[in-house]
């Protein structure tokens, strides 16, 4: 019954066996007394505890535990954090029986494999942005390519200079014709792709600045220091507010549909909700509408939903593993489901009720969500490390991933909008522009294609 | 659980009293996060709560909660004997009867006056926001959170355990035995943050066996 009194008795040779109370003494000359493994177990507990072993061989306390044990658990359990080292390998074919079946053909292959190298496996930061422009920016290193998904053409943006320093975040305007790009010196850029100059660099942090989103003309970028800035691109003076809700690392942001909210996740596991005149001017002490507290890990993936107003949904990383819908609105939590790994990503179909999540350790897949039932319909995998970032092309129906792995896959995920729309878009990425990958710009450029299935 | 809130009649002084249901608070949210994160109990026996500004699982099994509170019971009144060191949660394996895992919460004293509780605030009384605290605590609680992303699988049913030490002059009740201290042998160790309400200031190492074969697969 009890394990470790007796324990203890038996190791104390030297007092008697019946002393069942010795008083302070007991315990530590049990561990003097009991020679070169008493000394070691004394070292030992002083190098454990963080006590300095003089204050450890003082026989300064005893030890004591109650007597009536904790419940034991119930039989046959497992450990549900399993989950996180092998259970999910593999087994997620069983656990897919249960889904649903998709409505239309999904490929289970990507339908093109870019490589990237130096694409940092950093959970914390977002590299990969599709403008409007049909134009992909990837954040390699120290440089930002522009990969025109029409042509296929390859053009380096920027480079940055210092040594140290890295692309932390990039991300498209509306309209396409203009970037915004975070540094690892904390640095905001403004960038006119079109004539590949930058136009405005802004400071406003002192860290990294790993996400950023675009409002109309307001630029939002979060950062380590803990505070995410809203740039107001059409005055000199860019710093309209400062938002302080956070307690570590900005790395998720993203402004609802409707401009009127901002979710931003960081690594203190919560959410915050943002009313859009909240940080500007005077209200720049104001907190956030909301800070949604659920998710037990880091927040990054954060996604509006296209089609109904005020709904957000989050995933959180290796210790939560859920994805978790929100009504903005009133704070309250709709759904939640624990998808077995790590949330990197998500994104929201513009024409179906489904939403896709990429994920982390074991599958480095991606999983397609009909909603609001949350069944699983479709996953893909293929991605050898943890799937970063997501971006779906400006037709709504290709996917890009970027993974830990250094590659960009293209998934067909989506449903075409309709037929019209779609054939111009579609051919022109087909095999026009693999050939002109394939041709003299692989080795002016780093990102090289690597195979079309 | 005593709420906090009703702790100190003036808001930023603490009291010896005050700081003892800080302290004992914390315990009682630590081991419960720890009981979960680690996946010693299942999951399902545990309900959310909003506690420190965050969510925090907290235990619905009344057995647990019965054994929880009788232990937190105690070391309240070792706080304020001035005689609790340190509270001591091990995970040991039912089978093996090994200790895999071992957090500690260190407790040292730092008041320098002589509080007597109900003692009324003086100027020399320590003064640190009910806030500052919270967010010290609610550090600390995120870390455990965290540390499923590096504390080894504990791939076999676990049981737990919480070992108290004390001065040599602490009054010992009915129910409680010494106990061998059930050090991991060979392990690494991870500090975590600590906090401090200017009176107790309580800092956390979870030790862990190290694996010396091949790492999980």
């Amino acid at each position: 019954m009890c394990m470790s009194r007796s324990n203890y008795l038996m190791s104390k040779e030297n007092d008697g066996g019946e002393n069942t109370a010795p008083g302070g003494a007991g315990s530590t000359a049990a561990a003097v007394d009991g020679g070169n493994s008493g000394e070691f177990q004394k070292v030992l507990e002083s190098n454990l505890l963080g006590h300095p072993p003089a204050a450890a061989s003082a026989p300064g306390h005893r030890v004591l535990a109650f007597r009536n044990k904790a419940p034991a658990q119930e039989e046959g359990y497992q450990n549900g954090l399993r989950v996180l080292y092998s259970q999910n390998k593999g087994s997620s074919r069983s656990s897919s029986s249960g889904s649903a079946r998709p409505t239309r053909h999904i490929p289970s292959a990507p339908v093109r494999i870019l490589d990237a190298p130096d694409l940092l496996d950093d959970y914390y930061l977002n590299l990969l942005s599709w403008g409007s422009n049909d134009v992909l920016a990837v954040a390699l290193g120290q440089c930002v390519y522009l990969w025109n998904a029409k042509s296929g053409d390859i053009t380096e943006l920027c480079s940055l200079e210092g040594e140290q320093d890295y692309v932390s975040s990039v991300s498209w305007t509306a309209s396409g014709t203009h970037l915004a790009v975070g540094t690892a010196g904390g640095e905001t850029q403004f960038w006119d792709s079109s004539t590949v100059t930058m136009l405005r660099s802004m400071n406003g942090h002192s860290a990294r600045v790993g996400a950023l989103a675009w409002n109309e003309h307001v630029l939002t970028s979060g950062s380590r220091d803990t505070t995410a800035v809203h740039h107001d691109l059409r005055m000199q003076r860019h710093a309209v507010g400062t938002l302080r809700g956070h307690t570590q690392e900005v790395c998720g942001l993203s402004w609802s549909p409707d401009g009127s909210t901002l979710a931003s996740g960081s690594n203190d596991n919560t959410c915050c909700l943002w009313d859009a005149s909240v940080g500007t001017g005077r209200f720049s002490t104001a907190a956030p509408r909301f800070t949604l507290t659920e998710h037990q890990a880091a927040v990054k993936a954060l996604a509006w939903c296209p089609f109904e107003r005020n709904t957000l949904a989050t995933g959180g990383g290796t210790a939560d593993r859920c994805i978790k819908t929100w009504n903005a609105q009133t704070g309250a939590l709709l759904n939640s489901v624990d998808t077995g790994s790590q949330v990197l990503s998500l994104l929201w179909s513009t024409t179906e009720k489904e939403l896709l999540s990429s994920h982390g350790y074991a599958e480095n897949q991606l999983c397609l969500w009909k909603y609001p039932s949350m069944v699983k319909t479709k996953e893909l995998s293929g991605h050898t490390s943890r799937v970063l970032h997501m971006a779906a092309s400006p037709d709504g129906r290709t996917v890009v991933s970027g993974a830990g792995d250094e590659t960009l896959r293209f998934w067909d995920v989506f449903a075409p909008p309709s037929k019209s729309s779609s054939d111009g878009g579609a051919g022109g990425r087909g095999g026009a522009a693999g050939k002109m990958l394939c041709g003299g710009h692989m080795s002016v450029s780093r990102l090289c294609y690597v195979g079309c299935i | 659980m005593a709420s906090v809130a009703q702790t100190s009649s003036t808001e930023n002084v603490i009291t010896l009293r005050g700081s003892t249901d800080v302290v004992t608070d914390f315990f009682y949210y630590a081991v419960n996060s720890v009981l979960y994160q680690r996946g010693v109990y299942h999951p399902d026996g545990f309900a959310r709560e909003a506690k420190y500004g965050i969510t925090t699982l907290v235990t619905t099994d009344e057995a647990l909660k019965k054994y929880l509170d009788n232990v937190i019971k105690q070391l309240k009144e070792w706080l304020l004997e001035k005689e609790l060191q340190r509270l001591v949660l091990v995970i040991v394996g039912t089978d093996s009867g090994d200790t895999l895992e071992r957090w500690t919460f260190n407790v040292h004293k730092e008041e320098r006056p002589v509080l007597k509780d109900g003692s009324n605030a003086g100027d020399q009384q320590p003064r640190k926001s009910q806030k500052a605290i919270t967010q010290e605590i609610q550090n600390v609680i995120r870390q455990i959170t965290s540390s499923v992303t590096f504390l080894p699988l504990l791939d076999e049913p676990c049981s737990f355990d919480l070992l108290v030490y004390t001065g040599n002059d602490a009054t010992v009740p009915s129910g409680w035995d010494d106990s061998d201290p059930r050090c991991i042998k060979d392990s690494s160790e991870v500090s975590l943050r600590s906090f401090s309400t200017k009176i107790h200031k309580v800092d956390t190492v979870v030790s862990y066996k190290n694996k010396t074969d091949e790492e999980l697969c």
